[in-house]
């Protein structure tokens, strides 16, 4: 049988199994609308209100705070552009990072068509962005701050504590956006202590399935939708709500383990896979020592990342070049660091879930051992 | 900079011999409704209660509850410090420098109840005072009308520097007044009813009517949801769900159309009673404001009054809608309470209801029904939930 060992949970994760059944349950028996009046519209309803308070609690957040919508890309739309909007009589400057998700950059660059200032912070040759280098961004006319918690390609943790604490200081009309579906289920996000006004989750990267997720909004921020409709999720993101997607989500969210038991596994895998790439000749390691232990980046010297990630595939091991949804693409993660374009064009990223193993690392580290030896390197 | 939450007293300090069980209820208080957030330490002395959080409890969490805890006239997040001058002085700097870089003119206030602590407290304001200004030379003091007070207390067990306090809830401790049901439909009036006896330390039981199938499950969910919110103040609580249709759907058969309010506010009080005695409660609540509807005159609320067999409390009979809205707003029910659900009162409204029935015709009219059945109906019927405080 062929071993199959799943590297690429930052890409996207396996479904739980509790999500997978809750699913299956409000698709054939606990299908009603919550919107409806009868009773199966009511216990729809009921698990309407179960997930939000799953999602709110792990975020420390108020039910009322958290929206449903269809995953990571659309909480990040209606985060930005509708900030955007409601401020725009207050300020056109925007500051975000040029490590961002596309679903930021792109709206930013839409933003950008419609007059508004966007400054991108460059990150250093690790991926990191500097306090400093967030405080001087934000100026007293800066109306929306968009910072990822954690990035998705080399696992770099963002010092969102800084964009808090400027705009505080600097009395900025500002709302601080938190790109938060790498962190997810994987850090704590305390909504008050992170000081967010709007935070971005997405289901897939914590075992739900694809199609859902998340936007907090913080009680009194006003911002505007992208969508109109027929009132649900409180205008915010109106259409039927997906039952069977928000349930599972709701469901992965209590069925994550205790974080602290989970990033100690996390940390003894990514330390046993730094320390075994790091020994094989030509490996360099891209992502910063104080990553977020679920991911590593690394470049496999010289070997095509593409041609490496096939030949890993046929022996049953998934992993990503760069970002999965930038298919094929060059990071533009990586570029931002300034690395090479050799090391850039043979970048690989694992990351990690709860299900992984070191004998699955061992696995792994002896395959790629062996694609070094046997790949034919073209230039680059 | 160890950072803990002040916690001042509100008028239980005046209370007599029996003090030390209002503080005691009230250490319990906020021991339950702090714990959920992790590990706090928590104690009392000379009239304040101390908490300080262990292993990276949140005190901002805690903040958020102890001030919707009643018998807390005041609260305040302080940086604990050694008791020494120079102690105190780098502690102000430390953990107030953000606020006091904000404004152009500051006091120091001190109370020293330590007595032993060699310098008095103007000394310790001057000291202090001049400290601060060095750090920051734009500053200056007003003594009069400052733009912020920084506040020093040196006591038993430690000195502690704080900025503004809180207003907390005020009243007394839930607990040291008893037990009382409050009747809760799921309108504006009753969970500010609640609220406000809670403040007055009664401890809730809530009885819920519900008439399915005029009332759909949605508007029970809306009083659990209430009561939950109420909750944060009041604790948690017993909720009884009464079936009440078949009460309706009788009165509306046998009765003259016009008396149907006012009898069945008699069948609520009837149930309600029994209910309220098997849980040890002394007294039922209502939301009634006089004069607010039909039910609510004078002569409606003597027929209703005569049916119940123990006191009944309507903390909101002289206040306005106006008023009662803007404390629902405060204690954030009234987005829920106006949630448009037909409730166990609204559905068979009559059409012309008598603003001034009469007693004697009332009972009159009651005589063609079995009361005693129906009531038994309806309190073997009652279904029980337990109300957790929402978060």
């Amino acid at each position: 049988m062929l071993t199959e060992i799943y590297f690429d949970n930052s890409a996207t994760t396996r479904v739980c199994p509790e999500a997978a059944r809750k699913a299956m349950e409000m698709m054939t028996q606990n299908y009603g609308n919550p919107s409806s009046m009868h009773a199966l519209g009511f216990r729809a309803e009921q698990e309407l209100r179960a997930a939000r308070e799953a999602v709110s609690s792990f975020l420390g957040a108020q039910p009322e705070e958290i929206y449903f919508t269809s995953g990571g890309t659309e909480s990040n739309n209606i985060a930005i552009e509708g900030a955007a909007e409601a401020r725009k009589k207050r300020g056109k400057r925007i500051v975000t990072t040029a490590i961002e998700h596309h679903s930021v950059l792109k709206t930013a660059k839409h933003l950008e068509q419609k007059g508004f200032e966007i400054v991108y912070l460059k990150p250093d040759k690790w991926g990191k962005i500097g306090p400093e280098q967030v405080r001087n961004a934000i100026t007293p006319d800066t109306i929306l701050v968009s910072m990822m918690r954690v990035n998705n390609e080399v696992g770099s943790i963002l010092p969102v504590k800084a964009a808090a604490d400027a705009i505080e200081e600097k009395k900025a009309p500002a709302l601080l956006h938190i790109d938060a579906v790498q962190a997810f289920g994987k850090l704590p996000l305390h909504a008050h202590r992170l000081r967010a006004d709007l935070i971005s989750v997405s289901g897939h990267k914590i075992h739900a399935p694809k199609g859902v997720g998340a936007l907090y909004v913080r009680k009194g921020v006003h911002i505007v939708p992208l969508t109109y409709g027929g009132g649900q999720e409180k205008d915010m993101r109106p259409g039927t709500e997906s039952m069977p997607l928000i349930a599972a989500l709701g469901t992965a969210v209590n069925a994550l383990p205790d974080l602290n038991k989970e990033m100690a596994a996390m940390k003894e895998l990514n330390m046993f896979l730094r320390k075994g790439l790091s020994e094989i000749e030509g490996v360099v390691i891209n992502s910063p020592d104080d990553a977020l232990p679920y991911i590593l980046n690394f470049s496999a010297g010289g070997v095509r990342a593409e041609t490496m990630l096939h030949f890993l595939s046929e022996h049953g091991i998934y992993v990503s070049s760069g970002s999965a949804c930038s298919k094929g693409h060059e990071s533009h993660v990586l570029k931002a660091m300034g690395l090479p374009r050799e090391r850039v064009a043979s970048a690989l990223r694992l990351s990690f879930c709860r299900y992984n193993t070191i004998d699955e690392a061992k696995i792994f580290l002896s395959v790629f051992r062996e694609g070094m030896k046997t790949i034919v390197r073209r230039p680059l | 900079m160890k950072e803990i939450l002040l916690v001042k007293l509100g008028e239980i300090v005046l209370k007599g011999l029996n003090r030390r069980t209002f503080e005691d209820v009230l250490l319990k208080n906020i021991r339950r409704r702090i714990c959920s957030l992790g590990s706090f330490d928590i104690k009392e002395r000379q009239s304040t209660v101390y908490i300080t959080p262990k292993d990276g409890a949140d005190l901002g969490d805690a903040e958020k509850r102890i001030s919707k805890i009643f018998g807390i006239a005041t609260y305040s997040r302080a940086c604990e410090t050694e008791k020494n001058i120079s102690a105190i002085c780098s502690a102000t700097y430390e953990y107030l420098h953000k606020e006091l870089s904000a404004v152009k003119t500051f006091k120091v206030e001190c109370k020293r109840s330590d007595k032993k602590f060699p310098l008095k407290s103007p000394q310790i304001c001057t000291e202090v005072g001049s400290f601060l200004q060095k750090k920051f030379p734009s500053l200056k003091v007003d003594v009069h009308n400052p733009e912020y007070t920084v506040r020093v207390e040196v006591r038993d067990f430690a000195a502690y520097v704080h900025g503004n306090s809180k207003r907390g809830a005020g009243g007394i401790p839930v607990g040291t007044g008893g037990k009382a049901a409050i009747l809760i439909s799921g309108g504006i009036d009753s969970p500010v009813a609640a609220w406000m006896m809670a403040r007055r330390g009664v401890e809730l039981t809530a009885i819920h009517f519900a008439s399915p199938p005029y009332t759909s499950e949605r508007a029970e969910q809306k009083a659990a949801d209430l009561l939950r919110r109420v909750g944060e103040y009041a604790g948690h609580m017993a909720m009884f769900t009464v079936p009440f249709a078949k009460v309706q759907e009788e009165i509306l058969s046998k009765c003259p159309e016009d008396l149907f309010t006012v009898i069945m506010r008699r069948f609520m009080m009837r149930a309600a009673e029994k209910i309220a005695q098997h849980e040890g409660c002394s007294a039922l609540i209502t939301g009634e404001s006089l004069g607010q509807v039909a039910s609510q005159t004078l002569p409606a609320i003597v027929c209703t009054d005569d049916a119940a067999g123990m006191p009944v409390f309507r903390p909101l009979i002289g206040m306005d809608k106006v008023d009662i809205i803007s404390i629902a707003r405060r204690i954030d029910t009234y987005d829920l309470s106006i949630l448009p659900y037909e409730d166990c009162c609204t559905v068979f409204t009559p059409r012309h209801p008598r603003t001034h029935p009469v007693l004697k015709f009332v009972r009159q009219a009651e005589e063609t029904l079995d009361v005693d059945g129906l009531i038994e109906n309806c309190v073997s019927g009652a279904k029980i939930t337990k109300i957790e405080p929402s978060r």
